[in-house]
């Protein structure tokens, strides 16, 4: 009886206290502080955004209209020409036949390199975090100090390697070099998402009689959504704006974008097209600009339980 | 129901020794309850006994076979988890079901093993949800049924009810000791509840660092504990120490106050704590004693009242609506029959 006496007065007090937050919260929205964030975020939105604009003007400009200079002015006659001689007709060194080549062989590299060393890091993840056998923590450091050396100091010893196992140069070649490197990150990123599943999940899919491979399918992988996402975007990210590996593993057959756009905006004879290199820039960065656009939000969940968990 | 027997179990973690030595025998259907302070080493016994924790050295028994080196799905028990551990991305279906389908189970057989579990449960109206759409309660109730379904021989339970709140846990502990008396299945139940290992146990083992301070039934540990350890856990509130000596005549006497009278079956002659339970301390008019009162906890059906006499504080359980205030003298008396004397060095009841 005496705790319903002092109940009744709560609702009467709260209806007058909420208006009064809300005015306060809304004068609040335009405090100097608040103006000098947006300016700045503004301004770098601008700074980024600024040589992209170049670009895409630029690259819808005939050659003619380039030479009258005005880089920021919008075309006077919009053409599409520039993209597809990019596409399809750019003289990319010995060939004349576009970055299209390129693009196809970029998608070979990367669709491979992403889903395998993917699987490969989440199984080393899942293995370090949940069996622990003798000696992870020793291998998991070693491979952390593997994510420290340049890449550039394993390239001849790996190029040694791989003629002597005789796929120098070919695709397998590409996609066994972006798996060896992109492994350190990939485990690390995958050990510390486990780390955060209760080691009780583990235990009990154990007494339900699963093994090593069963509870990694159907336990641990399906709930492992948000990493694959992360990990997806960094290893396509990566594998996509590889120049170095794919101008040396890859070979001929195989170049990749990137190695045909420098083709492309480095050669020594003719005119400089510079409407073609931007449409051709572009079209080579299309890809994980997309991604980011289509998983952004995906990455940022991703990152965060990752990040705020552990 | 199968009995488990562990003997000269050893277990060191990280080079720390977990569990020394222990001998433990648990009986076909006996719901025994490990209780202890946290880092006691319960919840590894417990893991122990369900092959998730390797032991250094001993045998692990569970119906008469030797498991000690068993992979933990072939040791025949169940268990249930703090953290339900369902799997996140399986229905309550799936999730019961799981080890039944790795199992190669026919599919009958599981359909009739789940439907038969999930009536016992009441969970029929949510076998197609995630765990992510059940509320705590529920979610227990599904690891539970996904260690029904198992039929195993032992049920193993680690704080189950510890991430419930009070309510729920009150409601489901209930549920638990319906279950064990609906299957009579043994049944090995870790927590650092004692109102659950009171109300659960048919036998309760007590732990502390690793070892067994005491076996035997709730009434039995709670009236007659082993030593001051076992007496502190058990009770609330806890049982007040009086540190003082017992005469030749086997009266007892603190700080040059009286408390027992002689009593020729009392060791004689030496110093004793003298251990009293709040319900042995009444409050009434001709109580042969008089102290005064510091602090009154109202507790709704009944109050604490906190005296003080000489040094010593004793708490009193009072079932009457009378209202003490803090400073009052009052006059009460301590049941002598049911009260504990134990040795101040080594603890052990006398």
């Amino acid at each position: 009886m005496k705790m319903e006496s002092i109940v009744p007065p709560l609702p009467a007090t709260t209806p007058v206290a909420a208006p009064r937050k809300a005015v306060r919260r809304a004068r609040r929205r335009w405090t100097p502080a608040r103006i000098g964030l947006y300016v700045f975020l503004l301004g770098a939105a601008l700074f980024f955004l600024l040589p992209l604009y170049v670009m895409i003007v630029t690259s819808l400009k005939s050659m003619d209209e380039i030479r009258q200079g005005g880089i920021f002015a919008l075309p006077h006659a919009p053409t599409l020409a520039p993209w597809r001689l990019a596409w399809s007709g750019v003289c990319t060194g010995a060939a004349c036949d576009g970055v299209r080549t390129g693009f196809w062989n970029s998608v070979a590299i990367t669709v491979p390199s992403t889903i395998l060393t993917i699987l490969l890091g989440a199984v080393n993840g899942y293995a370090l975090s949940f069996w622990r056998p003798r000696g992870a923590n020793l291998l998991f450091g070693i491979l952390l100090a593997g994510a420290f050396v340049p890449v550039q100091v394993m390239i001849y010893p790996l190029v040694r390697v791989m003629a002597l196992a005789g796929i120098f140069g070919s695709l397998p070649a590409i996609v066994l070099v972006h798996l060896v490197f992109g492994m350190p990150v990939m485990t690390l990123l995958f050990r510390n998402y486990y780390c955060n599943v209760p080691h009780e999940l583990f235990q009990a899919a154990r007494i339900d009689g699963g093994g090593f491979w069963r509870i990694f399918l159907q336990v641990m992988l399906p709930m492992s959504l948000p990493v694959v996402v992360v990990a997806a975007i960094m290893q396509v990210t990566g594998v996509w704006n590889d120049y170095i590996l794919g101008l040396v593993f890859a070979g001929r057959d195989n170049m990749p974008m990137m190695v045909q756009l420098n083709n492309v905006i480095n050669t020594t004879t003719g005119v400089r097209q510079y409407n073609v290199n931007m449409a051709a820039t572009i079209l080579t960065a299309l890809v994980p600009l997309a991604l980011y656009f289509v998983s952004g939000r995906w990455f940022v969940r991703g990152i965060a339980a990752g990040a705020v968990k552990g | 129901m199968a009995n488990v027997s562990l003997r000269k179990l050893n277990i060191v973690l990280g080079g720390k020794p977990i569990i020394r030595d222990l001998d433990l025998c648990v009986e076909p259907g006996e719901f025994l309850v490990l209780l202890g302070p946290s880092g006691c080493g319960k919840s590894t016994l417990l893991h122990s006994i369900a092959g998730l924790v390797d032991s250094d050295s001993g045998a692990i028994e569970i119906g008469g076979r030797d498991m000690t080196d068993a992979d933990p799905s072939e040791r025949g028990i169940g268990m249930v988890f703090q953290s339900y551990a369902l799997y996140p991305t399986m229905t309550v279906e799936d999730n019961m079901s799981f080890g039944l389908r790795i199992a190669g189970t026919p599919k009958a057989e599981i359909r009739r093993r789940v439907d038969r579990a999930a009536a016992m449960l009441q969970l029929d109206a949510l076998l197609r949800r995630k765990p992510a759409q059940l509320s705590g309660g529920q979610r227990q109730r599904v690891a539970i049924g996904r260690a029904l379904v198992r039929e195993a021989q032992v049920f193993l339970f680690d704080e189950p009810l510890s991430n419930l709140d009070a309510k729920l846990r009150a409601e489901l502990r209930r549920e638990l000791k319906l279950l064990h008396q609906t299957l009579g299945s043994t049944m090995i139940y870790v927590t650092h509840d004692q109102v659950e290992a009171m109300t659960l146990a048919t036998r309760i083992v007590v732990m502390q660092g690793g070892e067994i301070q005491q076996i035997g039934t709730p009434l039995d540990v709670y009236e007659r504990p082993a030593n001051r350890f076992v007496a502190g856990f058990l009770g609330a509130p806890a049982m007040a120490f009086v540190e003082g000596t017992l005469d030749a005549q086997g009266r007892f006497e603190a700080d040059g106050m009286r408390y027992l009278q002689e009593d020729a079956s009392r060791p004689a002659g030496r110093s004793a704590v003298l251990g009293i339970r709040p319900e042995h301390v009444a409050i009434q008019p001709d109580g042969d004693f008089v102290g005064e009162v510091t602090l009154v906890e109202p507790m709704g059906n009944h109050q604490v009242v906190w005296l003080r006499r000489g040094k010593a504080t004793l708490a009193s359980l009072v079932h009457d609506a009378r209202s003490y205030a803090p400073g009052e003298r009052v006059a009460f008396s301590i049941d002598t029959a049911r009260v504990s004397l134990f040795d101040p060095v080594t603890g052990n009841r006398l």
